[in-house]
């Protein structure tokens, strides 16, 4: 392999990771909180739908992004009131998410384009590489990590963002309190009902800012099932990172590491012949993996479990 | 001695408190003076923790009202949450634990906290916890997971919290419950210390001869109301007690001579390991015959915990022989164990021994529920359930609203009991009365009541005299000696010396304890 082929497939890694990294590091936020969201599906498809439809109708990206964020934040919102207010199973009110999110998704591709028509097919604005001066030029990095675009920028500063917030604040402490112990944030004075309804809303959008960088930079436009399961990926990339934004960045690359090589092989029809199915078949397999690894690794550290209170209603008259 | 003409610090007035089926607190006045500490004494279930729940903010009264000394005036405040009641310096440490193992000591200090930098800078933290730790005498590193620490420590991570926020008047729920005597002590010193500054605090504990000698004034809760507010300077144990459970309490109580029967359980050369994978248990040999209680003594962490999984098959051996009756029992399942007749009373309750959410009368039958008449073929016979159920609440006199309330809602003590019922009654109805069951109790009295303590101590050798074999492994050396025939002192999970109960000298067994003495 020459070095052009290996830039080639590392470059395609990080823009096809990059979705996956806003989901998980918003998936992530919101389990922290000790909501268990599995919603991601269904949310990312909705964000690459209307985020596409706002896009092209606006003929600007960025409103696109910003539709997409919102929708995500709304679905995230249900999600809060359904599982905090009314204290519904979480698993099921986000299995029902991503089922109607889903369906949602591919009736509104038949509605949203001109003039009541179909979206497939259709070229709106999209976000194209842009190269850092100076430090795209830095052999093989460069071209890299410094020659893609914008959305890809954002997902350095909201890794970093993110990391610094969970570990070095005083309103991170509070989110990973009330994932762990929302008896005992409470006691202590931390609202845990508004910060869980919060952190369920942000992980929301930035779920959905993932889905926007599959329609508007990744695989511009619309296609029936753009996501294709992105979103259970995530699910197993958050288990895969331990919570920590850091690793969900390792992990993410890794699935589009995947992702590239997928690419390129079905692309350039090499001489191995490997089946188009059974290249489609790698990413779950990789996430089956991936379960298995991470839960024989959890065995022998106790702080890279779940939270512990991930997926448990709180109610502060009842005893725990 | 206290300034009887102090101020009041807090005043609770006319406080009613229910819950779905139970009225935990109904009309309760309460004070408590600047510099005092005053005991909250009371059964199982009596409505202590409740009352101070309503103080610290976690539950709203249904009725009554608080009022608080502020600028030297008594002046009704609304506390609605916790922090409410921190603002205006009210701090409550917990029965049970309000802490977050994955943080550190530190973390943990500052949760919640609203005038701490939102960017968190935790070596100016960490000093100001140390300054406090020193000058209240209460060693803790600041940087120390909680996980790591043991429960001593956690309990003075937990009065360092409160001090932190700068609370004034601080409620201790039953803090003592899980400390050994030596760790009371010093707690008991710190809590003068803090008096001595003006603080008022709140201290609840079923342990009489602690409240003598720690506390100013106690109050006497029973069945929700204040039945009494005296000076402990002008009471006696006898006199508490009998305030709280409504009638005269013995402290004493008769055993009866043995009544030795055949070997019902055999340990021979057992070993064992730990959770983290070390060396619990270490070429132990224990006989325990029918009609016999043995006591483990020690201090916790010594393979008492090991040793109890390991005789009721829930944690597999590494070397040497388990036998029942003569059956080898080594690396058999726990359902085996269960069915020759072992029972256990754990020392976790609402981990091990009981299924929180699940109704009482669930809880009652889980040891019953694959055999005639609580089950037949695959259905299980929900009248037979209710009757069973019930006819064990009303035995073991155990104080529930109903039999469909989660057993999570019970109180500490009537939590054992139900455990209590349940074990003995399974351990005798899988031996169908012809062989002798195994019974294995783990703190058995830890957080009960006086009332609930005698009637403990008394079922157990009542058991014994029924034939029944009895390992008890119990922190309390009184404990140990009123009730066993033998006592074991474990040490580093080795057996240092097994004595008789009658001759036992105090002083050798903590020798032994300590290590300093094997026989
Ligand atoms: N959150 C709750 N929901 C329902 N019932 C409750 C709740 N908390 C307490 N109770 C009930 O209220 C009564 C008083 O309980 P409380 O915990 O105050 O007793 P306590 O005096 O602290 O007992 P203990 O000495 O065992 O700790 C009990 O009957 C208990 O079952
Ligand atoms: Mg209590």
């Amino acid at each position: 392999m020459n070095a052009d082929l290996i830039i080639s497939i590392l470059s395609i890694a990080l823009v096809a990771g990059t979705s996956l990294v806003f989901a998980t590091i918003g998936e992530i936020i919101t389990e922290r909180s000790g909501i268990l969201n599995l919603g991601v599906e269904g949310i990312m498809i909705m964000g690459a739908v209307i985020g596409f439809a706002a896009a092209f109708h606006s003929e600007s990206a960025w409103i696109g992004v910003v539709v997409a964020m919102l929708v995500g934040g709304l679905l995230g919102f249900v999600h809060a009131f359904l599982t905090i207010t009314l204290r519904a199973e979480q698993v099921v009110t986000g299995l029902a998410l991503t089922i109607m999110g889903t369906g949602l998704a591919s009736f509104l591709g038949q509605e949203l384009g001109p003039e009541g028509g179909a979206l497939v097919g259709l070229t709106g604005p999209r976000f194209t590489e842009i190269s850092i001066p100076i430090l795209s030029e830095i052999p093989i990095i460069g071209p890299i990590v410094f020659n893609q675009d914008i959305l890809v920028y954002l997902m350095y500063v909201v890794v970093i963002a993110a990391t610094y917030f969970l570990y070095h604040t005083r309103s991170g402490l509070h989110l990973r309190a009330i994932g762990e112990s929302p008896q005992t944030a409470d006691a202590m004075g931390v609202d845990v009902f508004r910060l869980r309804y919060l952190y369920t809303i942000v992980g929301g959008m930035l779920i959905g800012l993932g889905g926007a960088h599959l329609s508007l930079a990744y695989t511009p436009g619309w296609s029936e099932n753009l996501t294709g399961g992105r979103g259970w990926i995530v699910i197993a990339l958050v288990i895969f990172a331990s919570w920590n934004p850091w690793r969900a960045v390792v992990g993410a690359l890794l699935f589009g590491g995947v992702n590239a090589i997928q690419f390129r092989m079905q692309a350039s029809s090499t001489d191995i012949a490997i089946p188009a199915t059974l290249l489609n078949m790698m990413p779950y397999l990789l996430t089956v993996v991936i379960a298995v690894l991470t839960t024989w690794m959890q065995r022998f550290n106790k702080l890279i479990g779940a939270p512990a209170a991930l997926g448990l209603p709180y109610n502060r008259e009842e005893r725990h | 001695m206290p300034d009887t003409s102090a101020p009041i610090a807090v005043e609770m007035r006319g406080i009613t408190k229910r819950f779905p089926g139970v009225l935990a607190n109904h009309k309760v006045d309460f004070a408590v003076r600047v510099g005092e500490i005053h005991a909250l004494l009371g059964e199982n279930g009596a409505g202590k923790s409740t009352l101070m729940s309503v103080l610290c903010g976690l539950y709203q009264q249904d009725e009554g009202k608080i009022l608080l000394a502020q600028k030297r005036e008594l002046s009704p405040v609304q506390i609605h949450s916790p922090s409410d009641a921190f603002d205006l310096g009210i701090g409550m440490i917990h029965q049970h634990f309000k802490l977050i193992p994955t943080q550190t000591v530190a973390e943990n200090m500052i949760l919640g906290l609203k005038d701490t930098p939102f960017n968190l800078q935790m070596t100016a933290i960490e000093n100001r916890i140390r300054d406090l730790a020193d000058r209240y005498r209460l060693e803790v590193d600041p940087r120390a997971y909680i996980w790591q620490l043991s429960v001593g420590e956690r309990q003075r991570v937990e009065i360092l919290k409160v001090l932190y926020r700068g609370a004034n008047i601080l409620i201790l729920d039953e803090p003592t419950a899980v400390l050994t005597p030596q760790e009371a002590d010093e707690l008991g010193a710190v809590m003068r210390n803090m008096a001595s500054e003006g603080k008022a605090l709140i201290f609840i504990s079923h342990k009489l001869d602690e409240i003598m000698a720690f506390a100013d004034r106690v109050t006497v809760l029973r069945s929700g109301e204040n039945v009494a507010t005296v000076e402990v300077s002008n009471s006696s144990k006898t006199e508490l007690a009998q305030l709280m459970v409504g009638r005269p309490v013995l402290f004493t109580i008769e055993k009866p001579p043995s009544q030795l029967g055949d070997v019902v359980v055999a340990m021979e050369k057992v070993s064992a390991l730990n959770d983290k994978g070390l060396p619990a248990l270490d070429n132990v040999s224990l006989e325990i015959r029918s009609g016999e209680i043995v006591g483990i003594a020690g201090v916790a962490g010594n393979g008492q915990r090991e040793l109890a999984e390991v005789v009721t098959g829930l944690r597999p051996t590494t070397t040497g022989r388990i036998t029942i009756r003569n059956r080898d029992m080594t690396h058999q399942p726990p359902y085996q164990f269960i069915q020759q007749g072992v029972a256990h009373v754990p020392g976790d309750r609402l981990g091990m021994g009981l299924a929180g959410n699940l109704p009482v009368s669930d809880n009652m039958i889980m040891k019953s529920y694959n055999r005639e008449p609580i089950s037949s073929g695959i259905f299980l016979r929900n009248q037979m359930i209710r009757t069973f159920a019930q006819n064990l609440v009303k035995a073991f006199q155990v104080l529930t609203p109903n039999l469909e309330t989660p057993a999570r809602n019970l109180s500490g003590g009537n939590q054992q009991k139900a455990i209590l019922a349940r074990e003995i009654t399974a351990g005798k109805n899988l031996t169908k009365g012809d062989e002798p069951p195994f019974l294995v109790t783990v703190y058995p009295t830890r957080g009960l009541d006086v009332g609930a303590i005698e009637t403990v101590r008394r079922e157990l050798l009542e058991q014994r005299a029924q034939g029944v074999a009895i390992l008890l492994i119990s922190e309390q050396l009184d404990e140990l000696l009123a009730l066993s025939d033998r006592i074991a002192v474990l040490h580093g999970g080795e057996i240092m010396g097994i004595v008789d109960a009658a001759e036992a000298d105090i002083e050798h067994l903590g020798l032994m304890m300590a290590g300093e003495l094997h026989i």
